[in-house]
């Protein structure tokens, strides 16, 4: 059940002071209204994970880990393998995070995230079987908030991306008698076939005023959020309204246009980091 | 597995859909409204094959005491499908999916209630699919809006819901499952068609910028069909009440 949450009180003066700015167009942080926080990418950031990111986003700190793992394709792709999203707000991040399963807010993270991936076919899954019907990679990605600043889907879709753009594919030894696959991981033999790649650009609206890449006190005043996903060739590939308000068709608009400008250079920052965006062909 | 995983055709050359529509038809839709007893306001909804029940109670004293909040109504909202809704059991337990979508049509509903009328009270939405065929959170926020409407809780516009989609290459209105599964781009979207603003909006595919405000634009035109019929049930539930009395 979804229940109506409680909002966090932010300082009242707080309050004030961000929409007495928004009607002059600036930030409490000196930022414009439609620019991103500073963002700061680490590769390879866990060495037990195939493919890992750290991104900060302002203060927002989130890291990605994928794992490789070899199992069974879903009944309906059996010539493909299977990607898994899953999103961790672990209490050492929030005040506000309690321990447990995901909550709600945590599922639609990650399935927003999931959707863009999946959807635009950022990762050619085709190419990660091993015994057709039978035997597939499964790639488990993680998301670990570390640190909640505001804004934790784009630093999450971010770190996703880049991570997967690291990810070496280890060493698999198929037995054709018994069916068995046998993995050596101190052996990558390649890189995560990918097609293209996804990032999401989240605005915000405050009163008449849309804003970007909101932080933690911007996200408590703010009445309707928008995530759109963004491909690296500039399709919409996924858009999330989220919060308790509505939007007019005109914001709704804004905001995908505002997301397609930003988003390549989110998508460039990324290939600066990895030195990679190379793709696959279909 | 007996079910073909084969994509079928889905468009004809003459530009209609695989069961006859075109692109701008909604399937045959069915509203009633007050269909249960016991709740406090209720509909039931059918957009084709889809099948959708929503019951609403309260306001009343939201339980436990510390969600409850001084200033307003709380909304507790849940979207569910019955086990014998899907071709295959689906288990009852909540799906990450279900408890996904309890939030995006709580949300959808939020602006919606005025809920500042009732402090520390809960509005309780609940909502279960009978039957899947494509559409449940649309025909789910639909029927939800209703039964608010039904229940006499004081809304600033009925909300209601549709789908559009592209499906091989054709923008079209209220997908059902089959275009759902194999067309290239699904975007449910709920709005407050009086008020004119967009209450639940998510695309699940990939569109051009030009296909977006494209699919926009049809989708609001599917909105206000869906709309007027909504009105029509509420009166055709009331008018009917009066003569009774």
């Amino acid at each position: 059940m979804s229940v109506t949450p409680q909002a966090e009180l932010i300082p009242k003066l707080k309050a004030d002071a961000i929409l007495r700015l928004l009607e002059r167009k600036e930030r409490i942080d000196k930022r414009g209204l439609e620019d991103f926080r500073p963002i700061e990418i680490i590769t390879n950031y866990i060495k037990n994970a195939e493919g890992s990111a750290y991104v900060k986003l302002g203060t927002t700190q989130v890291v990605v880990g994928v794992k490789l793992e070899v199992g069974s394709p879903y009944p309906d792709t059996p010539n493909e393998g299977v990607l898994i999203v899953n999103a961790e707000f672990v209490p050492l991040a929030s005040p506000s995070f309690e321990p447990g399963p995901p909550d709600e807010n945590a599922i639609e993270l990650a399935r927003v995230i999931d959707r863009s991936l999946r959807e635009y076919r950022a990762v050619d899954m085709k190419k990660l079987v091993l015994i057709p019907g039978k035997k597939v990679w499964l790639v488990w990605l993680d998301i670990y908030v570390l640190d909640h600043g505001g804004n934790l889907i784009d630093a999450s879709s971010i770190a996703a991306m880049a991570a997967l753009l690291v990810t070496k594919i280890p060493k698999a030894e198929v037995n054709k008698d018994t069916g068995e696959v046998t993995i050596d991981k101190t052996q990558y033999v390649a890189e995560l076939p990918i097609r293209g790649s996804v990032v999401t650009v989240t605005i915000g609206k405050i009163g008449n005023y849309l804003i970007i890449d909101p932080t933690y006190e911007e996200e408590q005043i703010i009445d309707t959020k928008v995530t759109i996903a963004v491909s690296s060739d500039g399709k919409i590939v996924g858009i999330q309204k989220s919060g308790m308000g509505d939007l007019t068709l005109n914001d709704v608009k804004k905001a995908v246009n505002i997301a397609l400008a930003k988003a390549p250079q989110i998508l460039q920052q990324i290939e600066n980091t990895v030195g990679r965006l190379k793709t696959t062909e279909n | 597995m007996t079910k073909s995983y084969e994509k079928p055709k889905l468009m004809s050359e003459d530009g209609k859909r695989h069961d006859g529509r075109l692109p701008e038809d909604l399937r045959p839709i069915k509203m009633e409204v007050g269909i249960l007893k016991n709740a406090s306001g209720s509909a039931l909804v059918e957009y084709g094959g889809t099948k959708v029940i929503a019951a609403v109670y309260g306001p009343r004293e939201a339980q436990p005491k510390h969600i409850s909040i001084p200033t307003r109504a709380i909304i507790r909202c849940r979207y569910h499908m019955a086990p014998f809704s899907t071709h295959e059991r689906k288990s009852p337990a909540p799906s990450r999916r279900e408890i996904e979508l309890s939030k995006v049509i709580r949300e959808a509903l939020e602006p919606a209630i005025i809920s500042e009328l009732y402090p520390k009270a809960s509005i309780d939405v609940f909502i279960e699919v009978l039957n899947a065929d494509g559409g449940t959170r649309t025909a789910g926020v639909t029927a939800a809006a209703l039964a608010l409407a039904d229940a006499g809780i004081p809304m600033r516009d009925l909300v209601a819901g549709i789908a559009v989609g592209k499906v091989e290459g054709v923008l079209v209105l209220d997908l059902d499952e089959l275009e759902d599964m194999y067309g290239e781009a699904d975007m449910p979207i709920a709005a407050m068609p009086g008020k004119g603003v967009i209450t639940l909006l998510q695309l699940n595919g990939v569109l051009t910028p030009e296909e977006f405000e494209e699919a926009l634009q049809l989708a609001w035109k599917g909105l206000k069909k869906i709309y007027e019929l909504q009105k029509e049930a509420l009166k055709k539930r009331y008018t009917e009440l009066s003569i009774e009395s």
